[in-house]
């Protein structure tokens, strides 16, 4: 196989790492995170099928402001979850 | 025990429907009609190199115009349903980043907001446009929020150029259908020398609203979301 595939396969095998995790991991954080890693290498993997527009928007939209708004969104509820047991 | 038979049955349809488009695929050799016509006429016709763009601002435009619909909607939900919760309470103040960040923060956020909109300006010509941009836009309000996570944007510059910016992309496309072939046609400005930063006709103009509105409700958005907003 020529370099390319190979490269090719490596990102292929990441993004089904990341999406493994994303389902699989118990912190919820750590899942957000590797939801966001396996949106880093789908755009890499689209700029390998020379789709440059989708890739742009997949890195910052997916991996990027998709992430921050999850984290965002984790942070505010956690604290109204905790008030109504004490 | 039926709910696993359920499960094992969809998922072999699943492999059945999947099978055909695995199983038989043949790699294309030619483009099919409409792509065709695009790729071979869409230079002439509309003047812009990145095909792509022509397709999105020009031939398929009133999509993207619901596109931009869509964001807008969620942007004002967003903005009601938190607002409506409460989300104004500033119960503790944030920790500041450390020292490293906010300077490397104070550094590249200019850049990142002149990368921008180098991509929005720069739709028609390479890789990008309108939403690529305001998302970048978007990733610099971030970084600012990560950073000094007390600042605040000023709501009433942000809806003033959203809401110019979607009146301006309507606007043009409804001069579209006054003075070129239809709504949203790009021909109302005149196509310019191929390649310049100023030509492809009002696809540069187009991209430049769509890329202040996604660039100002996405930063709207990741405010609501970091809380205590105005």
């Amino acid at each position: 196989m020529d370099p390319m595939a190979w490269l090719t396969l490596l990102v292929c095998v990441a993004i089904l790492v990341g999406a493994l995790a994303a389902v699989s991991l118990d912190n919820i954080v750590s899942a957000v995170i590797a939801a966001g890693l396996t949106s880093l290498f789908a755009s890499v993997s689209y700029v390998i099928l020379s789709a440059p527009d989708v890739a742009m928007t997949e890195a910052s939209i997916g991996s990027g402001l998709s992430t921050a708004i999850f984290l965002y969104a984790i942070n505010r509820t956690r604290r109204q979850e905790h008030d109504p047991d004490e | 025990m039926a709910k696993r038979l359920l499960i094992v049955l969809t998922l072999i349809l699943l492999a059945f429907m999947f099978w055909d488009v695995a199983g038989n695929y043949v790699e294309k050799t030619a483009l099919e009609a409409l792509p065709g016509r695009y790729v071979a006429q869409g230079p002439d016709e509309l003047g812009a190199p990145n095909l792509v763009t022509a397709v999105v601002v020009t031939y398929r435009g009133l999509d993207t115009l619901g596109e931009v619909t869509v964001l807008f909607l969620s942007a004002i939900a967003v903005g009601l349903l938190l607002t409506l919760g409460g989300g104004t309470d500033a119960a503790e103040p944030p920790k500041r980043a450390s020292e490293i960040v906010e300077t490397a923060v104070e550094y590249l956020f200019p850049i990142v907001i002149l990368l921008g909109v180098y991509i929005f300006a720069n739709g028609h010509l390479t890789p990008g446009g309108g939403f690529q941009g305001g998302a970048v836009i978007a990733s610099a309000t971030l970084l600012l929020f990560l950073s000094l996570p007390q600042s605040r944007l000023r709501h009433g510059l942000l809806s003033a150029t959203e809401s110019l910016s979607g009146f301006g992309y309507v606007v043009i496309g409804v001069l579209g259908i006054a003075l070129a072939g239809g709504f949203l046609d790009n021909r109302v400005l005149p196509l310019g020398e191929y390649g310049r930063l100023f030509s492809a006709g009002a696809i540069p103009v187009i991209y430049t609203f769509i890329g202040l509105k996604v660039g100002t409700e996405l930063s709207a958005v990741l405010e609501r979301f970091k809380g205590n907003a105005p």
